[in-house]
Formats: structure tokens, C-alpha cells, sequence
């Protein structure tokens, strides 16, 4: 009996269909083949972030029997309803819809850094526009580059709410809102600050969703170009982990295809004086940081410790709670420390000017583009890291420099920082630091062999995680989180003293690196994340070593260059500081 | 910019005071309901809601200023500019507007000499275009503070804000 009150029956475009009871049109026509155009709705309910806000109008159908129009997105199914989706009065709805929206949309679509991957063109070229009925007032508002990873140009905005979405829901930041009304209506920060101002994070969810360009990665490539051809520069390239296994999406290949050496020897072809891993880094972070942990425990000091490569969520503990400052690992990220290190270490051993060197790096993320330009992070007067570009520029410059990626052959990154092991591979994915530094703590603490090294009770894709490991009779406990909301959770529990962690690893976006604010754009597909987890976790099996302590480069410059792990000169290239900020 | 935002030296504490008072009673796991009767005490208490002090609010009521800016700008009861003595509100709703609204607001800027939204510079005026305020019976309506004019002309309307001002120079 139950079973039946919840379900509803109604015909669309007169095929008979029983659904749920809650189902809106849209999923309920889904489910019969029929596929309803939509613009502004987006449904990552796997990622806790669902935009249901009908305010395209682009999904209208015809309601028989009332004889109007609905949103299919937002309207719930009734018993008995009667829809059609493709009468002459809804197929122009739509079309008038879009219409409207495009009447006050700027035309500069060639030049538009979401040109041919644009959500709002795309629909256009679905429904056949070839001429705008209408014409009237257009937005102006100024650009906003002031933060330095995020482009927002609110002309461009569709008023979809997905960026509010995603910042508000999977985020629990709140940064943007509609302010006004009416025509006046602009998605903006609050009294109209400089984003660069406000609480970003800059971790780019809203970047990622947004349907057109009014809100992009503030590009880099130019002046990537420049460095490049300024042959009396040595410019170097680091890549993140989550590059390689999304940056093939941008030409034809299936996501999860792990494109490693085709993108050492594309930065090869563009000109880079030497490609470096931020594997390396990352093996060489997990060293440093298991020492801090250890010496944490050791010694009493506080606890939990936080993980610090991600710089979003590095944004997020300055900002919402500045009282918990002494928890975040001093380390800094894998990239600022090759960074650092490329100035150092490999200027002094090629015997370069390490003024004449300059690093760009390549990452899933927009928020490396803002931890680039930290004041902390800068050795004697140096940037520890000059340029970042995101997975997507650099798919850009591919196209640009006219290489044939898919016929590229593999090559190896270049010494003295290139080398990494499988615990490096997997930190583009949620738990993969945590994963990393416990194989290493456990051999550090036990002086004795792991043999076991997958920890498969710290993967997954739930947004918190809680475990814990048995080294020598103390037990690790461990807590992960992915998305800012979640990490937002946990943190309220530390600090109110209801939860005890020892250590733990928060990442800002879906999935960790690999759901990152620079990667291909997923257009709402959740499995793409999924294959890109996955093909992190094989690449880390197919590694001869698989514990960052193992990675025979770090060891070589312990050896010869840091001394101890935690020695003075690490701490002074490889750690940082962290300040509390107001919140806006 | 950002500094003058987080600086709140300028409020004044015993308002702030009351407004603290205000906050403490409300139930704070309804935050997001809390939001418009606090702005509502805090224009009353402030004649206006500065920058600042919906940043103020937004700490206290622990929420992006984001929103709180969202909720002040979108609601024309609200203001973010210092208010006359005297709010004249012209209704723009569609009743009104027919009846001709537009041109009673033109005659009343004119009058006070100011802009929409401004305070004039003698301080005793704002005067405002607002949406709907639910009295089409009445239409064309304007409001001057509390009271309510309803089936206004522009020459009436003048008439009337001759009398506010001369009873400001009694």
C-alpha cells in the first residue's frame, strides 16, 4: 500500500510512465528516452550540490491540461498530469527564453575563453538560433581579475545561481549573491568588494559549473609564453597528479586516461628548459610531513594535524577558524616546494643564476594561481613559483603550438626533481595524502617493513571518513574530507572539543585534485571524477616504490643538500606560516 | 574596500549595545529567519545599514555578509545610505504606475531637489521609488515615514511636502 501512495502516474507526450512520487518532469521524461534541454540546472546530488532554481526557462513544457508552460527542472510530477514537450508553444517558449538571455549577452564569442566549451552557445546552436528578435539594454559591470585566480565578468552571467550553489551548498563559503533586483540584478560579492578581498577561497566550484565565461581561471598562457621565449630566462615546469590522469579528456581520450609521459614531452616541445614532477614534491611533502607528525605525537604538541597542500581549504581554516591555526601542517605544498627547490637545489647544482630561473606549474586547480602569490611563500625575494596555469590552459597552449598530442611519445621528467613513487600518484585523489603519510609514518615509527600498503579504508568518495591504523601499540586516528561543507564539520568538532583526531586531510573540492577548479569541464558528469580517482589508484600499483621515503631523488637530497628530515634548511625551504583573516 | 568594511569604530557602541541586546534573544539555530528582523532593528537603531555594519550583523549572525548584502539590496525598506528625517516612498507597482505614479515621483524630486535614493542636502529628505506596497485600493500611494497618502495627485503631493518643509523651519 505504501509503495503505491508514493508512486504517480502521467503521461508524457501520451506514453504512460509511473514514477516516484517527488520526481520533478525532467528526471520523470528521462526515464521514457525523452531528453529535455536544460541550461541553468545542474544536479550533482553526489556531491551534495543540486541547482534547482528554474530560472532559465530554457526547460519549459506544456502542461495539457492547464495549457501553460512549466519548468520541467523544478515542477514535481502530479497524478494524472499531462505533459508534451515539444509543442509549437513550448519549443518556442524555450526559444524565446534563450532569446532573451542571449539579447544581453556579450557577442564576443571567438575571442571568449570558454569558446566551442560553453554551455550558453551550445544551447543556442541545439535550438537553431540564428537570429536575436530582440534588443535592449545590456549589463555593464567592471571585470574583476583582482584575486588573481578567478576571472568574473557578471556581464557574461545567465543569472543561473550555479556558482551560489556550489559556493553556498558544497562550500558553505557564500561569497557571491544576487544583489538588487530586477533588471539591476548582479551576482556579486558582498557591497561589491574586489573578490581578491573577500572569503574565496578561490578553490574555482563556481569556475567549474559555470555555463558561460563569467566566472573563468584568470589565464596565465601569455605570459607563460613570454617566459618561455625569453631565452635568457631557465624556465621549468612542474605537473600536478591530477593532470595527467584529465588532461587527454581535452583531446578525445576517455577520462581516467593517464597521459603521463605525452604531457613531459608536449612541455618539452613548447619550449620548457627543464619538466619537473610535483610528485617529487609530493613524495618529498609526505616526508616532511610525517616528521611533523611523529614529532607532534612524541613531543605533546597539538593535535590533530592538518593536512596544507590543498591552498583553498588553506584559505578556508585562515578565514572561518583562525583559532585553529597551530593544527595545519608548517609544511608547505607539493608545488610551492619544488618550486623552492628549483631555485636552490637544481640552480645550484646546473650552476644557474637561480634569478635567471623561473617555474611554471601545471594544476587541477585555481587556487594554486592565489598560494603562487602568498607573501609567505618566497625564498630571498623569489617566488618559490612564478606561473600557474591550469589542466585546461595548458591544453590551450597544446592546440596553440600545433602538436598532434595524441601521436606524442612518451618521455621521462628531468632530474634532479622528477622522480616519484606510487604514494605521490595517489594525492590527487581524496585520501591519498593521508594514505601517502601513514605507509611512510608506519615505517618511520616501527623502523620496520610495510607490507600491506593499501590502506582501502581511507578511499572512497564519502565526504567524511573516519578511521584509524595500529603503529607499534599507538593507535593513528585518522579523519578525511573532501568538500569545503564537510571539512567545515569536522573542524567545528575539533574545536569544540567533541572529536579526536591525531591526523587529517581535508581537500577543498569533489573527489580531491582530481574534481579541482582547473580540470576539464565535467558538465555535470560525476562519473568522470570516478574514472579519474580510479586511474590515480592503478598508476600508484604499477610503481615499482610506493612509499615517498623510498623516492631515491628525495633521498639523494636529504644526502646531499637538506640533511635530516625537519633539519634546519628544510624547515626554512620547505615549511610556511599561516595568518588568520577577517571574514567577510 | 575591504578595510573600511571590517572597521566598525565608527558605530556607535550603545547602539551596537542594543543591537547585541536585540541578537541574544533570538534562537540561534534559526539564523537565516533572524537575518531581516535584525537589519529592521538595526535601521532603526542606525537610521541605515552601513557597509560595516551589515558586515557587523553578518558576524554576528554568523553568515556570508554575502547574504545579508543580497537581502539589504534586494528589499527597498532597506537602506544603505543615510536616510532625511523625512522617507518619502513613491509606490511603482503596477497600480500605481498606471495611475500615474512616475509623474508624482518626478514632481516630488523636483520639489525636494533630489535623486532617487539621495538624501537632499538640507537633510530632511530621501525620497524613494518602491515596489508594491499592497494598497493598489489606494492608488497612486506614497508614504511619508509612517503615514500614508493614498489617491494622490502630483499637485496635492507638493502641497504636502510644502507643509514638511515649513513645519521643519517652525
Amino acid at each position: 500500500m505504501k509503495l503505491i501512495d508514493k508512486m504517480i502516474n502521467l503521461k508524457i507526450n501520451d506514453m504512460e510512465i509511473t514514477v516516484e512520487k517527488g520526481t520533478t518532469v525532467l528526471d520523470a521524461a528521462k526515464k521514457v528516452g525523452i531528453d529535455i534541454p536544460t541550461l541553468c540546472h545542474l544536479d550533482l546530488h553526489e556531491l551534495g550540490a543540486v541547482n534547482q532554481s528554474a530560472n532559465c526557462r530554457v526547460c519549459v513544457v506544456e502542461n495539457e491540461d492547464r495549457g501553460n508552460l512549466v519548468p520541467a527542472c523544478a515542477e514535481k510530477v502530479t497524478e494524472g498530469m499531462k505533459i508534451q514537450t515539444d509543442t509549437k508553444k513550448a519549443v518556442m517558449g524555450r526559444r524565446t527564453s534563450l532569446e532573451l538571455l542571449l539579447s544581453n549577452h556579450p557577442k564576443d564569442c571567438l575571442t571568449c575563453v570558454k569558446n566551442l566549451d560553453c554551455e550558453l552557445q551550445t544551447m543556442a546552436n541545439k535550438m537553431n538560433i540564428s537570429e536575436i528578435h530582440f534588443t535592449g539594454e545590456m549589463m555593464d559591470h567592471p571585470i574583476d581579475i583582482s584575486s588573481g585566480a578567478i576571472m568574473k565578468d557578471p556581464n557574461k552571467c545567465i543569472m543561473c545561481r550555479r556558482c551560489t550553489t556550489m559556493c553556498d551548498d558544497m562550500q558553505t563559503v557564500g561569497v557571491l549573491s544576487p544583489l538588487k533586483r530586477g533588471f539591476d540584478v548582479v551576482v556579486a560579492t558582498a557591497f561589491h568588494l574586489d573578490l581578491g578581498e573577500t572569503s574565496c577561497t578561490y578553490c574555482g566550484q563556481c569556475v567549474s559549473v559555470c555555463p558561460t565565461a563569467a566566472l573563468a581561471e584568470l589565464p596565465q598562457t601569455a605570459n607563460v609564453w613570454r617566459r618561455i621565449n625569453n631565452k635568457d630566462r631557465h624556465t621549468v615546469v612542474q605537473v600536478a597528479p591530477a593532470v595527467r590522469v584529465a588532461l587527454g579528456e581535452m583531446f578525445g581520450y576517455e577520462p581516467g586516461e593517464i597521459s603521463t609521459g605525452k604531457i613531459v614531452s608536449a612541455l618539452k616541445r613548447l619550449g620548457f628548459d627543464a619538466v619537473f614532477d610535483t610528485n617529487f614534491g609530493a613524495d618529498l611533502t609526505i616526508v616532511e610531513e610525517a616528521t611533523e607528525l611523529i614529532n607532534r605525537i612524541e613531543n605533546n604538541k597539538p593535535l590533530p594535524m592538518l593536512t596544507s597542500c590543498c591552498p583553498a581549504w588553506v584559505q578556508f581554516i585562515e578565514q572561518q577558524f583562525p583559532e585553529l591555526l597551530d593544527v595545519p601542517s608548517s609544511c608547505k605544498s607539493p608545488q610551492s616546494m619544488v618550486g623552492a627547490l628549483s631555485k636552490t637545489y637544481y640552480a645550484e647544482n646546473k650552476g644557474i643564476d637561480p634569478k635567471k630561473v623561473r617555474m611554471v606549474s601545471v594544476m587541477p586547480c585555481v587556487a594554486k594561481k592565489a598560494e603562487a602569490a602568498r607573501e609567505e611563500l618566497n625564498e630571498q625575494g623569489q617566488k618559490d613559483v612564478d606561473y600557474v596555469i591550469t589542466t585546461r590552459e595548458l591544453a590551450r597552449m597544446i592546440k596553440e603550438a600545433a602538436i598532434d598530442f595524441r601521436s606524442l611519445p612518451d618521455e621521462p621528467f628531468d632530474d634532479i626533481l622528477g622522480e616519484s613513487t606510487g604514494a605521490a600518484s595517489i594525492f590527487g585523489a581524496t585520501g591519498g595524502v593521508i594514505e601517502a603519510a601513514t605507509r611512510t609514518a608506519y615505517e618511520m615509527m616501527t623502523g620496520k617493513e610495510l607490507k600491506n600498503v593499501d590502506f582501502k579504508q581511507m578511499r572512497g568518495m564519502e565526504g567524511i571518513r573516519e578511521t584509524s591504523v595500529e603503529i607499534n601499540g599507538t593507535t593513528l586516528r585518522i579523519g578525511i574530507a573532501h568538500e569545503l561543507r564537510n571539512a567545515r564539520k569536522l573542524l567545528e568538532d575539533i574545536r569544540d572539543g567533541n572529536s579526536h583526531f591525531d591526523a587529517i586531510e581535508i581537500m577543498a573540492c569533489p573527489g580531491g585534485c582530481i574534481g579541482g577548479g582547473g580540470q576539464p569541464f565535467h558538465h555535470g558528469r560525476t562519473d568522470v571524477l570516478d574514472k579519474r580517482r580510479q586511474a590515480l589508484y592503478a598508476m600508484d600499483t604499477t610503481k615499482k616504490r610506493r612509499k615517498s621515503h623510498e623516492n631515491a631523488m628525495v633521498q639523494k637530497l636529504y644526502e646531499s643538500y637538506l640533511g635530516q628530515p625537519g633539519s634546519q634548511k628544510a624547515h626554512q625551504l620547505l615549511h610556511t606560516t599561516y595568518s588568520a583573516k577577517a571574514r567577510i | 574596500m575591504r578595510k573600511d568594511v571590517i572597521n566598525t569604530k565608527d558605530l556607535e557602541q550603545h547602539h551596537l549595545d542594543s543591537l547585541d541586546a536585540y541578537i541574544d534573544t533570538l534562537d540561534k539555530s534559526r539564523k537565516e529567519e533572524s537575518l531581516i528582523p535584525t537589519l529592521y532593528k538595526a535601521q532603526n537603531l542606525f537610521g541605515y545599514l552601513p557597509h560595516n555594519l551589515q558586515w557587523y550583523i553578518a558576524q554576528k549572525l554568523n553568515l556570508p555578509s554575502a547574504h545579508v548584502n543580497g537581502v539589504v539590496s534586494f528589499y527597498s525598506f532597506f537602506s544603505e545610505k543615510p536616510l532625511g528625517k523625512y522617507t518619502v516612498s513613491v509606490c511603482m507597482g503596477t497600480a500605481c504606475f498606471v495611475k500615474g505614479a512616475d509623474k508624482v515621483l518626478d514632481r516630488i524630486l523636483k520639489k525636494t531637489q533630489t535623486e532617487p535614493n539621495e538624501m537632499s542636502e538640507d537633510g530632511k529628505f530621501t525620497v524613494k521609488d518602491v515596489r508594491c506596497i499592497g494598497a493598489c485600493g489606494l492608488a497612486p500611494v506614497v508614504t511619508v515615514n509612517e503615514k500614508v497618502y493614498g489617491n494622490i495627485s502630483a499637485q496635492q503631493m507638493e502641497e504636502i511636502i510644502s507643509q514638511y518643509q515649513e513645519e521643519d523651519n517652525d
